[in-house]
């Protein structure tokens, strides 16, 4: 089952190769990461969307929360969270149709076209993974998919709950 | 006034001294001369020059096991350091504190490919609990300091300290001060255990018709001896060790059933098998203790005790799980067992002893010896026992000899069981018996080792000679690497792809050009007398060459796939 995990650790040298060193160590699975600093720049927060049994899931959180770095880790799949994703995708847009069809598409997921060359467009969208997918296999539909970058998703737990010190 | 400068090579010799250290193990080289240099011109600290890097892990790996001190090691950039990483992986595999300074090439090489550099923070990810690297002067100090801390604190470990040779130089100098007092705001373990754990643990314990004790390193690495002894006279319980955990309780108690696992006694693994609750304290259900885990004691509940929360149910689900210091928690037990009036009901607890006793009478620690026959492993283990009237400090390398060892000396007290349980490093035994030895001269230190093992760090027998350790080294001689062999025997139908060591070395010669003692042992009949004489030389190094019985086997054997009791109790006998 797909669980999302949320880690709060040491922004410091060596501690995302700790995480993903202990996920290849242990032969647990990694479908997406990301991870950037936090306003309080001494913290980095991460994101990891990976899959497991529950027995899996258990080591996974304990096995992170025992690295030094890690302050705190928690699995927000089974709250009400919220997940986001963004996505950008370059689309050949040679003729009236696929330029019109990109367009109507994109207004469609709400999402926005960024950059534009002779003969392509460059849209940028988010939203969770399952609406990502949608819109690509859309646009697969109507034109040719040339190139396409995911972030990966980053979540948060919805209403007052919050991962801090 | 003018603040005293120091090079970063002194503010490392400052720290170890400030923390108390007294040896440091190691090996110079080019980027760590420095440091050398430092530690020449003081002499709070002395230095242990090895032979191999590796031994110098494993000497600080032995000296932490009998002291309970934290092993620091030391070593050069690139071969130096990776040299240590099998000595790194032992003690993680044990959780023995330990700290490894390592050097590295000039930050501005770093990344260059240089003369001597590897990653070797990246090289030991997996094996430490924590690595720093120290990129400016102001690093030294606290990078170690912190090192100390993690390593000794929760369930201990390696910690690798890596120090650029730049921040080293006489050039580049600094104010040093030193916080000894750490706080760490992302590590914090749990020292005490949940009160409603601790309550439900307790009334399932009181409740229990068949408890075994299941007791591991943990009470070791936390000097809980004592209160584990009381623990288990309050319950009346039997109690087995893993092989990490042995002397955790005497081996002569008489609620010690002995070693559990691979190579337990059978009354252990029975009693394990058949319990209907486990109190497993320090222990963290290693494959090698449970055999196949699908068929893992199926009526019991279990209460697992420990600190670090990762081994609980990681390969066997706990029901009670409680996360703290065991000696903690311990205490803990003990006073909620005494608030619920806990007495063990005599009549269940009778019965329960009665069906232990039947599988105690199996006798299944046991082997046959005839007087013209060659000489069996066991025997000189047993011989050993009684001629240090069961107090001596025993290290081990890995194979049958380490089986043979666990069986057949019976450990009055903890750290005096010193060998590579988790990891199974051959050539482990020499080098940590030195460091025993090194912690306590007036005892009796002994390496029991084999044919095979002590040639993987026999290079030590000169170290040996120029800081005067006088170990006893008992080889059980077999010309065989005799585990393979075993195994050989029982699941290869008997083929012998090289296990069988061919061209050995004259030990008793090699001893002896190294300055030592060498005596050669090939009948049972000289055994006693010549082996006692090993001990009554004191100031030099008695290497005892013993050639035993090659086709001897370690039992009792758990059945691979089987129940933890499902053994062989000797060739092609079943339990």
């Amino acid at each position: 089952m797909r669980r999302i995990l949320a880690i709060l650790m040491e922004n410091e040298p060596g501690s995302l190769s700790r995480i993903v060193g202990l996920f290849s160590q242990r032969a647990f699975n990694i479908e997406s990461l990301t991870v950037a600093p936090t306003d309080d720049n001494s913290l980095s927060r991460m994101t990891i969307a990976t899959k497991g049994d529950d027995k899996v899931l258990e080591q996974i959180v304990k096995q992170v929360n025992k690295l030094i770095d890690v302050i705190k880790i928690t699995d927000i799949t089974d709250r009400k969270h919220i997940e986001r994703e963004l996505l950008l995708v370059k689309v050949a847009a040679m003729n009236d149709k696929s330029r019109t069809e990109v367009t109507r598409i994109t207004d469609i997921f709400r999402g926005n076209i960024i950059d534009i060359g002779k003969q392509v467009y460059t849209v940028q969208l988010t939203g969770d993974a399952e609406k990502l997918n949608a819109f690509l296999n859309a646009l697969q539909n109507e034109t040719e998919i040339i190139e396409s970058a995911r972030s990966g998703c980053v979540g948060m737990a919805r209403g007052d709950q919050a991962l801090r010190i | 006034m003018t603040t005293e400068l120091f090079t970063g090579a002194e503010m490392v010799v400052k720290s170890l001294s400030a923390l108390n250290v007294k040896y440091i193990f190691g090996y110079p080289g080019g980027s760590v001369l420095d440091i050398y240099d430092a530690i020449f011109q003081q002499d709070e600290i002395e230095h242990i020059l090895v032979r191999h890097e590796q031994a110098a892990t494993h000497m600080a790996d032995g000296y932490t096991r009998a002291t309970g001190e934290v092993g620091v090691v030391l070593a050069t950039s690139g071969p130096g350091a990776t040299n240590c990483v099998t000595g790194i992986a032992t003690a993680y595999m044990d959780s023995i504190p330990m700290v490894v300074l390592a050097g590295q090439v000039a930050s501005s090489l770093i990344g260059n490919d240089a003369f001597q550099e590897t990653d070797i923070v990246g090289c030991t990810r997996p094996i430490i609990k924590h690595s720093f690297s120290c990129r400016s002067l102001a690093d030294i100090p606290d990078a170690i300091s912190k090192a100390f801390y993690i390593a000794s604190t929760g369930r201990p470990g390696p910690v690798v300290v890596e120090l650029p040779k730049d921040i080293l130089v006489p050039q580049n100098k600094g104010p040093f001060s030193i916080e000894t007092d750490i706080k760490i705001r992302s590590y914090n373990p749990n020292i005490k255990g949940h009160p409603k754990q601790i309550k439900k643990a307790a009334q399932t314990i009181s409740n229990a018709k068949r408890l075994v004790v299941y007791s591991g390193g943990g009470i070791v690495l936390s000097d809980a001896s004592e209160l584990l002894t009381k623990l288990v006279e309050t319950l009346k319980a039997p109690i087995t060790n893993t092989l990490m955990g042995l002397g955790g309780i005497s081996g002569t108690h008489k609620q010690f059933i002995g070693m559990l696992g691979m190579h337990g006694s059978l009354e252990a693994n029975k009693s394990m098998a058949n319990a209907d609750v486990i109190l497993a304290l320090g222990a963290r259900f290693d494959d090698r203790v449970t055999n196949n885990v699908e068929k893992f004691c199926p009526n019991a509940t279990i209460v697992h005790v420990d600190i670090d929360p990762t081994s609980i149910s990681k390969t066997i689900n706990a029901h009670i799980p409680i996360v703290g210091l065991v000696d903690v928690v311990m205490q803990q037990l003990l006073d909620e067992l005494t608030e619920i009036n806990f007495s063990p009901d005599e009549a269940t607890l009778s019965q329960w002893w009665q069906q232990i006793n039947l599988w105690r009478n199996v006798k299944s620690i046991s082997y046959e010896q005839d007087d013209n026959e060659k000489i069996k492993p066991q025997r000189v283990v047993e011989a050993l026992y009684k001629i240090t009237e069961g107090d001596a400090y025993v290290c081990s390398d890995v194979g049958q000899h380490q089986m043979f060892a666990a069986q057949y000396y019976p450990f009055a007290k903890p750290r005096r069981w010193i060998n590579s349980g988790g990891a199974g490093t051959m050539g482990f035994g020499l080098p940590a018996a030195m460091g025993v030895k090194l912690a306590y001269p007036d005892k009796h230190v002994v390496c029991i080792t084999g044919d095979g093992s002590i040639q993987m760090n026999i290079q030590e027998l000169s170290t040996c000679s120029q800081y005067n350790l006088p170990v006893v080294i008992v080889t059980l001689n077999n010309r065989s690497l005799g585990m393979v062999r075993q195994w050989q025997d029982m699941v290869y139908g008997g083929r012998h792809s090289s296990s069988y060591m061919e061209s050995l070395p004259d030990f008793v010669k090699i001893a002896e050009a190294y300055g030592h003692v060498g005596i050669q042992i090939d009948t049972l009949d000289e055994l006693e007398e010549k082996l006692t004489q090993a001990f009554t030389i004191k100031d030099r190094l008695v290497f005892v060459d013993v050639m035993v019985d090659e086709k001897e086997h370690v039992y009792p054997m758990q059945i691979r796939t089987g129940a933890i009791d499902e053994m062989w109790l000797k060739k092609g006998v079943k339990s």
